[in-house]
């Protein structure tokens, strides 16, 4: 194709190593956030008494810091690293990407001093105020001149489908931000929706169900799709499959908000479209989950010695069980039940810890020996430690949230002869104290897996030093 | 429908909604149909990135193919049946308010038996009959207790209903008024009215007298004159008056906080406070039951 000699032949890898390490730490302390709100609910008193380390404020901290501080920082590594590798060359406009590593790290101590302080838009996923919401769309944009300029200049002919998912979950998270947070701004850290009412409520869903569907999904499959064929060492599945479930998986997703708003103010029309959308949608998303597990066929005995691809096949296993749970939830009369419960949260953190979490780690596991020069990480017994942990603490978290948020669910709903409600609510909230108390093991089981990998992490890379990786040949294709 | 501010809408959801549904079958089709060149034997597609990624094109597995294809089905014929497809309301007629007004609807005439003995009662009976208070306390702590408490004692702001102190009055025909209608206090800010800052100490500290709570002699007795402005609403005697709401002030009690301090924002600032209505809650009988529950709380 074109001469190979006009370009230095190694990759740019700084910006993936330092996303990289930031990933791991950010996971730490989102984690450690989470686990304390958890405390919370449990022992009210550690609220402390004071506003800003009230429930109220440090659970978007908690949500900010593990989707778009963690989350955000693995989906920068993982998609700068390999966007390069299958499109065979440097990233374009390296210095652009370098902003993209510190912007976005301000944007994430922004967002840790401001959500404390009480700044928010009160949009869930959405909180931080409209100087922050700036920054973060100027950091988005140079992104996606970054990724897509590097797919652009690439040297082989085809575009891999992990680029696909990431090229679909860049667009479209500088779509949803852009829209969901219009605002008119009144003073410094002050502002007002540019939507009212209902309409507002219909935005911001269908941005929340998005920041879901492309940040939390497409964005891991991308991942998903380079991790696994090459821990696997085995080619990725079927073509046909990865097409159709890509084009049916984004088109899908960008109807299901309204599910979030039944029986609600939202016309009928609007709630019913959100709930078949969300039923079409189970199929494009167990399309991605086939086309990763069966990338492993022929190669299962790989799963009992590999612990690294046993955290991305658990995760696809997590991701299948919540795409099925969330159209299941999707459907009016089960929403009517689940709505506004724990089983809610439960269903989150099933894809959170479960997918995302354990996709990203997987990834990293990968990733970071590799970008420190090692063969593999400082301690692979450390690997398997935190899988263990990892998934134990997902199992008592999802089943202690099934279990309180259906109880809780059963008891609002439950009528004595003579009209009135049996429980008050706050029986109802008494009812869940021992179901917190294992949600919060489970998390803190969670947390401690995090912190060994971080203490893995440091291991191997202080162990190591920066690699330089040369691009290799483009492949003849045939 | 007034979703809609022109025609053109309901039209463009219908196609994008519906086509988009039928695209999805378009799709999967089409793609079932892709023969990718294989490079011979491997059953790969040939392509190859970083060095050993490789796609093979196995077919879709078939089963998932049934049930994209029954998702899509479904969702053709619950658009047919509910409404989705813009203005078009659904084989069915069913909507979210339908359904509710029917459920009320099923619910209280379930509830008409069970307290159709109640309804001839007087509440003085009602407050003395054991199932008539059972079912009035589950109201009550359904509907009433987030704000006056589960023992219906109240706190700051909110009255307590236990002791014989009545904003509207305390008879069971007042009280009805008042669950049913709501109730919206609403106190001037009065310190202009008053004078100088001195001259509101100086009738708070007369306000304080009148229930013979500690207070500055002195000062009471320089406020008395200036008071006939307060007078207009809470009475000479600072009794009070129950058909406009104005609290008793020779009483002991203070809805929003005791003291020459607490008395002093009030003459400044006003207060308004609101009890909602709650008539379309209950059924009649229903309100019944709960206004003798209330009405005993007081009258053991």
């Amino acid at each position: 194709m074109q001469d190979l000699n006009t370009q230095s032949a190694t990759y740019d890898d700084g910006v993936v190593r330092q996303f990289s390490i930031m990933a791991t730490v950010w996971g730490v302390v989102g984690m450690l956030v989470g686990v304390i709100i958890a405390a919370q609910l449990v022992w009210p008193e550690l609220n402390l008494g004071l506003p800003w380390t009230s429930f109220g404020r440090l659970r978007p901290l908690h949500t900010n810091a593990v989707i778009f501080a963690f989350g955000g920082c693995a989906l920068f590594a993982t998609s700068y690293y390999v966007v390069q590798r299958t499109c065979q060359t440097k990233l374009f406009m390296p210095k652009l990407a370098s902003f993209t590593f510190w912007g976005w790290q301000l944007v994430i101590l922004a967002a840790a001093v401001s959500l404390p302080l009480g700044f928010t838009q009160s949009k869930e996923y959405a909180e931080l105020e409209w100087p922050i919401d700036l920054l973060i769309a100027v950091v988005w944009v140079s992104y996606a001149i970054v990724f897509f300029g590097t797919i652009a200049k690439r040297k082989v002919k085809h575009i891999y489908v992990a680029n696909w998912f990431f090229g679909a979950f860049i667009l479209t998270v500088a779509l949803l931000h852009i829209v969901n947070s219009a605002a008119i701004p009144a003073g410094l850290m002050k502002s007002y929706s540019a939507y009212a009412g209902v309409q507002d409520a219909m935005v911001q869903w269908w941005y929340g169900h998005n920041a879901v569907g492309f940040f939390l999904t497409a964005g891991f499959l991308g991942m998903m799709y380079y991790f696994v064929p090459k821990q696997a060492e085995r080619p990725v599945y079927s073509y046909s499959l990865s097409i159709v479930h890509f084009w049916a998986l984004i088109f899908t997703y960008m109807w299901a908000g309204p599910h979030h708003l039944h029986y609600t103010a939202l016309p009928d029309w609007t709630q019913s479209l959100g709930m078949v959308f969300s039923l079409v949608l189970l199929a494009p998303s167990w399309g991605g989950m086939i086309n990763g597990m069966m990338t492993l066929s022929g190669a299962w005995h790989k799963l009992r010695t590999d612990p690294v691809l046993r955290f991305l096949i658990v995760s696809l296993s997590f991701y299948g069980m919540s795409t099925f749970e969330g159209p299941m939830m999707a459907i009016k009369t089960v929403n009517s039940l689940s709505h506004y419960t724990d089983w809610t949260v439960g269903h989150v953190h099933s894809g959170a810890l479960g997918w995302v979490g354990l996709v990203s780690m997987g990834a990293l596991y990968y990733m970071v020996p590799r970008l420190f020069g090692q063969k593999q990480m400082y301690s692979v017994k450390a690997i398997e430690l935190h899988f263990w942990l990892a998934t134990i603490g997902i199992v008592l978290y999802i089943a202690a949230l099934w279990i309180s948020g259906v109880m809780e669910g059963l008891m609002w709903r439950s009528i004595n002869a003579d009209g009135t409600l049996t429980y008050t609510f706050v029986e109802s909230v008494k009812a869940k104290t021992p179901y917190y108390i294992i949600r919060l093991l489970g998390g803190v089981l969670y947390l401690g897996g995090m912190t060994i990998m971080l203490w893995n992490v440091i291991k191997t890379a202080t162990s190591g030093k920066a690699a330089v990786v040369a691009i290799p040949p483009v492949a003849a294709h045939v | 429908m007034s979703d809609f501010t022109s025609n053109f809408w309901p039209m463009f959801i219908i196609i994008i909604a519906v086509g988009g549904i039928l695209g999805c079958g378009l799709l999967l089709w089409y793609t079932s149909k892709i023969k990718v060149a294989g490079t011979g034997g491997d059953s790969t597609s040939g392509h190859v990135w970083d060095e050993d990624l490789v796609e093979m094109n196995n077919p879709l597995p078939r089963w998932w193919v049934w049930m994209f294809i029954f998702t899509i089905v479904f969702s053709l014929i619950y658009l047919a049946l509910y409404p989705g497809a813009g203005s078009y309301a659904g084989k069915l007629g069913w909507s979210s308010t339908g359904q509710y007004e029917q459920e009320v609807a099923t619910a209280n005439k379930a509830l008409e038996p069970l307290y159709a003995k109640f309804v001839a009662m007087k509440s003085e009976d009602l407050a003395k009959n054991p199932e008539a208070r059972a079912i009035g306390e589950r109201l009550f702590m359904n509907n009433c207790a987030q704000c006056h408490g589960s023992d219906a004692k109240g706190s700051r702001g909110f009255p307590n209903l236990t002791d014989s102190d009545w904003l509207y009055g305390g008879s069971p025909e007042k009280i009805h008024e008042t669950i049913a209608g709501g109730r919206m206090g609403m106190m001037p800010p009065m310190a202009a009215a008053l004078g100088t800052e001195e001259d509101v100490k100086n009738v708070a500290n007369y306000v304080l007298s009148l229930s013979g709570s500690s207070h500055d002699a002195a000062r009471a007795g320089l406020g008395k004159e200036k008071y006939a402005v307060c007078g207009a609403c809470h009475g000479a005697d600072g009794k009070g008056n129950q058909d406009i709401g104005a609290p008793n002030l020779s009483d002991k009690i203070w809805l929003h906080g005791a003291g020459e301090a607490a008395i002093i924002k009030r003459i400044n600032e006003g207060k308004t406070n609101q009890m909602p209505a709650w008539e379309q809650k209950f059924t009649p009988a229903q309100l019944q039951v709960l206004v003798a529950y209330v009405w005993g709380l007081s009258n053991k």
